[in-house]
């Protein structure tokens, strides 16, 4: 169905439910209970789980198909965003001019980038997309352009916001203030309060979650198809696909933008949540975190990034929520002596420090797991096999087709 | 008449000189061999017919188009496939996959921006790519990791990708260095079959003799950098210069 092979329609069907029951799967603790913190069913961390996937799935189009690495992805999520706002700044508030040109503008950006940075291959790739994305920030932090043109672009610290002097020429007393679809506010959350459980349903999210799963069903399409083929063939031998008579450059320079027009995508998504562009997007922490979201849920596999991000973003906001005086609760059935001692060892992980919790994940996922979580997920199904298979007593080799 | 020919080619790397005013045409249908020893280069001349040289003067005419200036994706869709000294397959993917790719880009030309077409199983070019499979008996091995293959097997996969693509002239890159006896005459006899069905003209560069006098119709005797003699295997086995290239005899 919709040209896909069972199994991958199988994988699509599976992302759609956990996007869209996500409310409910993420919150699993009643909300009196003292587990509540470890719920993450609210719409501003759903919504982010969802805008990373994008960006994930975008840049493992690149990574895990082509091998390219690059380390400037950011640029593109903050030149998405800013042209979000700027949507916001001269029609209104309706979100899908904003979205719309946030595509078009990063795989502009993605273009220029892609041809220039191309050109090397390895390490000198990345540090020219990385040199592309600092050299972004760098003008949009100071808003060089604008103040070359006298006037504004990005407006520098402040970011990027709507103005009540602002055009905004479609927009209109009876529309919402705040970025919508068609009337429909982003922010607008529903909540279902059932038994000690409250669930919520936010429409931004469940905009960012139905554009997830089309960005999702793209990326299968690509991942099968001969174009697909060619971008994993320029990963293992480019000297061969050379002389087999195809030319390697536009290839990546396709995949490039593509990927980059994912995450202008994302960017764009964000600026439709809250309406705000700022140039710490596009600096290169926000790069290297989407190289550890893919890295670490698999990349090259279809699911990965998308677990990737759903891992990263939930242990930035859970594990840094939790402070001392939570630890004191959990631990308070040791004497005093020891539940001090045992609070004072956990406390440079958590909170601030929860950079320190991920990146010893990030250490034990590669040395154990170097193919992600999917190949944790493969080990933890082919274990149940084969338990399986020695109760029956069955023989005969299971064809070990890597799951995607 | 001659599908390949190469006029006054010159080649210099710093004060080496590396091909001096090197004549060749290779006619077409033919089975080619050009030899010489180590440093005579043949390696070198190989590289200015596939695009990944460019020689400082002389010209390289294929099917009378000059392929001088041209990239090596581009010499490939003017109908020249290359057969690697080391398998250059694509070792991460399976054999069929790598079947596929020559396949395409056959089909397709250079580039094609085709990212949301599916590769459905049973289509056209998979059952192009089966059939060349099932010629070289390769068909068993079908979803092996190309990598995984043992080195026979992967100079033959290579010599399927390239055939695939039905060039009208195919070159080999010493297809037998490094094998044993047997190996070596599988390989001859894989030629041989190749030769006989396709009626692809070949040239190979190759420093094992039993190979060349097995296989080639015409051979070229290069040695540094010039070519001494062209002849048929009969007149190049007794031939004097021949036999002091190899084996220095005005020394003593």
């Amino acid at each position: 169905m919709f040209g896909l092979e069972k199994r991958d329609y199988t994988l699509l069907i599976i992302v759609a439910c956990l996007t869209m029951f996500a409310p409910f799967i993420l919150n699993p603790f009643p909300t009196d209970s003292a587990m509540a913190q470890f719920n993450a069913g609210y719409p501003d961390l759903m919504q982010r789980f969802v805008i990373f996937g994008i960006f994930a799935i975008g840049f493992n189009l690149l990574f895990g198909l082509t091998g390219y690495l690059s380390f400037g992805h950011a640029a593109f999520l903050g030149v998405g965003s800013y042209s979000a706002v700027w949507m916001y700044k001269l029609l209104g508030y309706n979100i899908l001019p904003g979205l719309f040109l946030s595509v078009i503008v990063s795989a502009v950006f993605a273009l220029l980038i892609g041809y220039i940075s191309l050109r090397r291959s390895g390490i000198y790739f990345s540090i020219l997309t990385l040199a592309f994305a600092q050299m972004m920030f760098s003008i949009a932090y100071s808003d060089l352009i604008g103040r070359f043109l006298g006037t504004t672009i990005t407006n520098g610290e402040t970011g990027l916001q709507v103005y009540n002097s602002d055009p905004q020429v479609l927009h209109s007393a009876s529309k919402p203030d705040i970025p919508h679809l068609f009337g429909q506010q982003m922010q607008s959350t529903y909540s279902l309060d059932i038994a000690g459980w409250s669930f919520d349903f936010n429409t931004g999210y469940y905009l960012c979650a139905l554009i997830m799963i089309a960005a999702f069903y793209i990326a299968i399409r690509i991942f099968r198809s001969p174009f697909g083929l060619m971008l994993r063939a320029i990963k293992t031998n480019q000297t061969r696909l050379n002389y087999t008579g195809l030319n390697t450059r536009p290839y990546a320079l396709a995949v490039f933008v593509i990927s980059g027009m994912y995450a202008g995508l994302a960017g764009g998504l964000m600026a439709c949540m809250d309406p705000l562009a700022g140039a710490e997007r596009m600096q290169w922490t926000a790069s290297g975190e989407v190289v550890l979201m893919t890295i670490l849920g698999g990349a090259g596999t279809l699911i990965g990034p998308v677990l990737g991000a759903g891992f990263i973003k939930y242990f930035e906001n859970i594990f840094s929520k939790i402070n001392d005086s939570i630890l004191h609760q959990w631990f308070a059935f040791f004497p005093d002596g020891i539940e001090d001692a045992v609070v004072f060892m956990i406390h440079p992980f958590i909170g601030k420090g929860w950079h320190l919790t991920l990146g010893i994940l990030f250490m034990l996922v590669v040395i154990f797991l170097p193919g992600g979580l999917v190949e944790g997920g493969q080990r933890i199904g082919k274990l149940l096999k084969r338990g399986k298979k020695s109760e029956d007593k069955g023989d005969g080799d299971a064809a070990s087709t890597p799951a995607e | 008449m001659a599908i390949l020919e190469v006029r006054g080619v010159n080649k210099r790397f710093g004060g080496l000189q590396a091909l001096g005013d090197v004549n060749l045409s290779v006619e077409e249908g033919s089975v080619h061999a050009i030899i010489g020893p180590n440093g005579a280069g043949k390696s070198t001349l190989l590289n200015c017919l596939v695009g990944k040289l460019n020689p400082d003067s002389g010209s390289v005419n294929f099917d009378g188009q000059s392929v001088l200036g041209r990239s090596p994706h581009e010499i490939n869709q003017m109908g020249i496939s290359r057969v690697f000294q080391t398998p250059e397959i694509f070792g991460d993917l399976t054999v069929i996959e790598n079947m596929l790719i020559p396949c395409y880009a056959r089909r397709d030309g250079a580039f094609k921006l085709n990212p949301l077409t599916s590769m459905r199983k049973g289509g056209e070019m998979q059952t192009k790519a089966e059939a060349m499979l099932d010629d070289v008996n390769m068909l068993d091995k079908l979803h092996m990791q190309a990598s995984s293959m043992s080195r026979g097997d992967k100079r033959r996969l290579e010599m399927a990708m390239c055939l695939v693509q039905e060039p009208r002239l195919l070159l080999l890159d010493e297809p037998t260095a490094g094998m044993a006896r047997a190996d070596t005459n599988n390989t001859i006899d894989l030629l041989k079959e190749i030769h006989a069905k396709r009626d692809i003209t070949m040239a190979i560069i190759e420093h094992d003799m039993h190979v060349v006098f097995s296989l080639a119709q015409r051979i070229t005797v290069l040695a540094q950098g010039t070519p001494l003699v062209e002849d048929t295997p009969e007149n190049i086995k007794g031939h004097p210069k021949v036999k002091e290239a190899y084996l220095g005899e005005t020394a003593e």
